[in-house]
């Protein structure tokens, strides 16, 4: 298929659909509408449904019930909506069913604005809804990684019988960027759930559940959930080393939208003399710890940016561990770092003056 | 080759589809391109703008503080983002509906009456495209085949306007050349 330019938000939906997901369930809210919006407009074309629930609550229990009945279905919002989405996404990771929810993150807390934001990266990796569970957490940087991680999304959901999460931001969600779709697939070519409710005929009824009124089974059931996510951690950890081959002075962490900056940042510092790279975490859950401590040791100085007050940084810190010291540098409220407020801050950092 | 231009102008203006014209006909040439609306609360007749990057090298940040280009279609426009372009950019200023010129004396100005030539043309609503051919004329970022080839793919649905955007086109970019002629023979 050739390059098409496409805003985020509509690839995001194009790949859905080129994974054989076929239902949609949400609510509309900004900066996400253009993927509801596209999905009403193509999803009858396919054959499937498109359902504006009366609330997010609505549809987050909607995906439960598709993806119980074996169907790849996906939901989106931004971050509001996906606070309301809470209770379904605790049921359906205790039920253990594979679904794709898209965060395409604004300011908050509360209504906060409608311009871009990494500030729900607490409530996407370190679990969001009640209970002991974790969602596996894919962040892109750019329209073509949205369409790419999108269409992994719904595997690894499958895999791990487990919600997925795309989390990106305001500017991933409206920009456009020419992006190809690489593979396509249909729901008819898709691996059978044996585990789905079907219509029990000819065979023993399958439960789907998340009730265990028995603690050890509960115990047990906690420490199933508590393997895949192991076993997440070992086999499906990703990232992005940039620029790091060898040693640096300032080593950038970041993700989504705000890695994309670093980059411009770490290459107007190399026509100032100063060696910076960026590490790029790709999973936010698992977060990909163990690589970020490696690239750690080959640099002087740690900064870590994000447009939050600081989240993502716990989780670097804990990784590096006291290797090096971790710097942060963060923008809220709908404002976005430039390069050059990065570059400032690594010169400083390195005992430079910009 | 690094491009960055900021298009702005009044909702209606058709600043965003100028955009996407421009970024497309990018993509064509073999550039790395991204289009980024401002997506703030606007109502109805209020400004809007877009940042559109042309490269040769993945684009990390979308967004321009310093453009190396401005389209502005409406006064608010030129005042809220002369001050921003890099010396030695490009500033096409729609004279149709600004009645001042840039304050600056380190860039080139192209100053088009974009909705008198759209007029010309067949129709006012064609300003936006004599503003982008300008820029074009001046800038040469994408060619004026180009442009006009990803003109004709989208209006392929409306092919009746597509003469009138093609000839709108023109006109700017033979006004933005001249200027830049002019320019450089200064």
């Amino acid at each position: 298929m050739a390059k098409k330019l496409m805003k985020g938000c509509e690839a995001i939906g194009e790949a859905a659909i080129q994974a054989g997901c076929r239902l949609f369930f949400g609510y509309p809210i900004t900066p996400q509408n253009e993927i509801p919006e596209y999905m009403a407009a193509r999803l009858p074309q396919m054959g499937g449904a498109f359902v504006q629930a009366e609330s997010e609550v609505a549809a987050s229990n909607m995906l439960y019930g598709a993806a119980g009945a074996g169907c790849r279905c996906f939901t989106s919002s931004s971050s509001p909506g996906i606070s309301l989405m809470m209770e379904g996404i605790s049921y359906i990771a205790g039920a253990e069913l594979p679904v794709v929810i898209v965060n395409i993150m604004r300011g908050g807390p509360g209504l906060g604005g409608i311009l871009p934001s990494q500030s729900d990266y607490f409530q996407a990796v370190k679990g969001g809804g009640h209970g002991d569970y974790r969602c596996l957490v894919l962040a892109p940087s750019t329209v073509q990684e949205a369409a790419d991680l999108v269409q992994d999304a719904f595997d690894l959901a499958d895999k791990y019988r487990n919600p997925v999460m795309v989390l990106g931001d305001g500017l991933i969600g409206q920009m456009m960027e020419p992006v190809e779709f690489k593979r396509s697939v249909r729901p008819e070519d898709l691996p059978p759930k044996p585990w789905a409710t079907t219509g029990a005929k000819g065979r023993k009824p399958n439960i789907i559940n998340s009730l265990y009124f028995n603690p050890d089974l509960l115990e047990a059931h906690n420490w199933k959930l508590h393997g895949k996510y192991e076993e997440m951690a070992k086999t499906d950890c990703r990232h992005e080393a940039w620029n790091l081959d060898g040693e640096v002075d300032v080593l950038f962490v970041a993700y989504g939208t705000v890695a994309r900056i670093c980059k411009t940042a770490i290459e107007t510092l190399k026509a100032r003399g100063l060696r910076a790279g960026l590490f790029r975490p790709i999973t936010l859950f698992p977060y990909p710890g163990e690589a970020l401590a490696r690239a750690a040791e080959k640099a002087t100085h740690v900064l870590v940016s994000e447009l939050s007050c600081g989240q993502m940084v716990e989780d670097a810190r804990y990784h590096v561990a006291g290797r090096r010291p971790v710097a942060f540098y963060g923008r809220v409220g709908g404002n976005i770092m430039t390069p050059e407020e990065l570059v400032d801050e690594a010169l400083k950092l390195a005992g430079r003056q910009g | 080759m690094h491009t960055e231009i900021i298009l702005a102008g009044f909702g209606g203006q058709g600043i965003l589809l100028i955009g996407k014209l421009l970024a497309y006909a990018g993509m064509r040439a073999g550039r790395e391109v991204t289009w980024l609306p401002a997506y703030g609360p606007e109502m109805r007749g209020g400004t809007c703008n877009c940042t559109v990057v042309l490269s040769d090298r993945p684009i990390g940040s979308p967004i321009s503080k310093s453009p190396h280009g401005l389209i502005a279609l409406n006064l608010p426009s030129l005042d809220k983002f002369e001050d921003a372009v890099r010396p030695g950019g490009i500033i096409v200023v729609n004279t149709s509906l600004i009645n001042r010129l840039p304050r600056r004396t380190d860039l080139t100005v192209v100053a088009v009456p974009a909705n008198e030539v759209a007029i010309e043309c067949g129709s006012p609503r064609a300003a936006n495209m004599v503003a982008l051919g300008a820029y074009l004329g001046a800038s040469g970022v994408v060619e004026l085949t180009q442009a006009k080839a990803i003109v004709t793919e989208s209006f392929a649905t409306k092919p009746a306007l597509v003469a009138l955007n093609h000839e709108a086109l023109s006109r700017g970019f033979a006004l933005g050349q001249e200027k830049a002629a002019a320019v450089a023979h200064r």
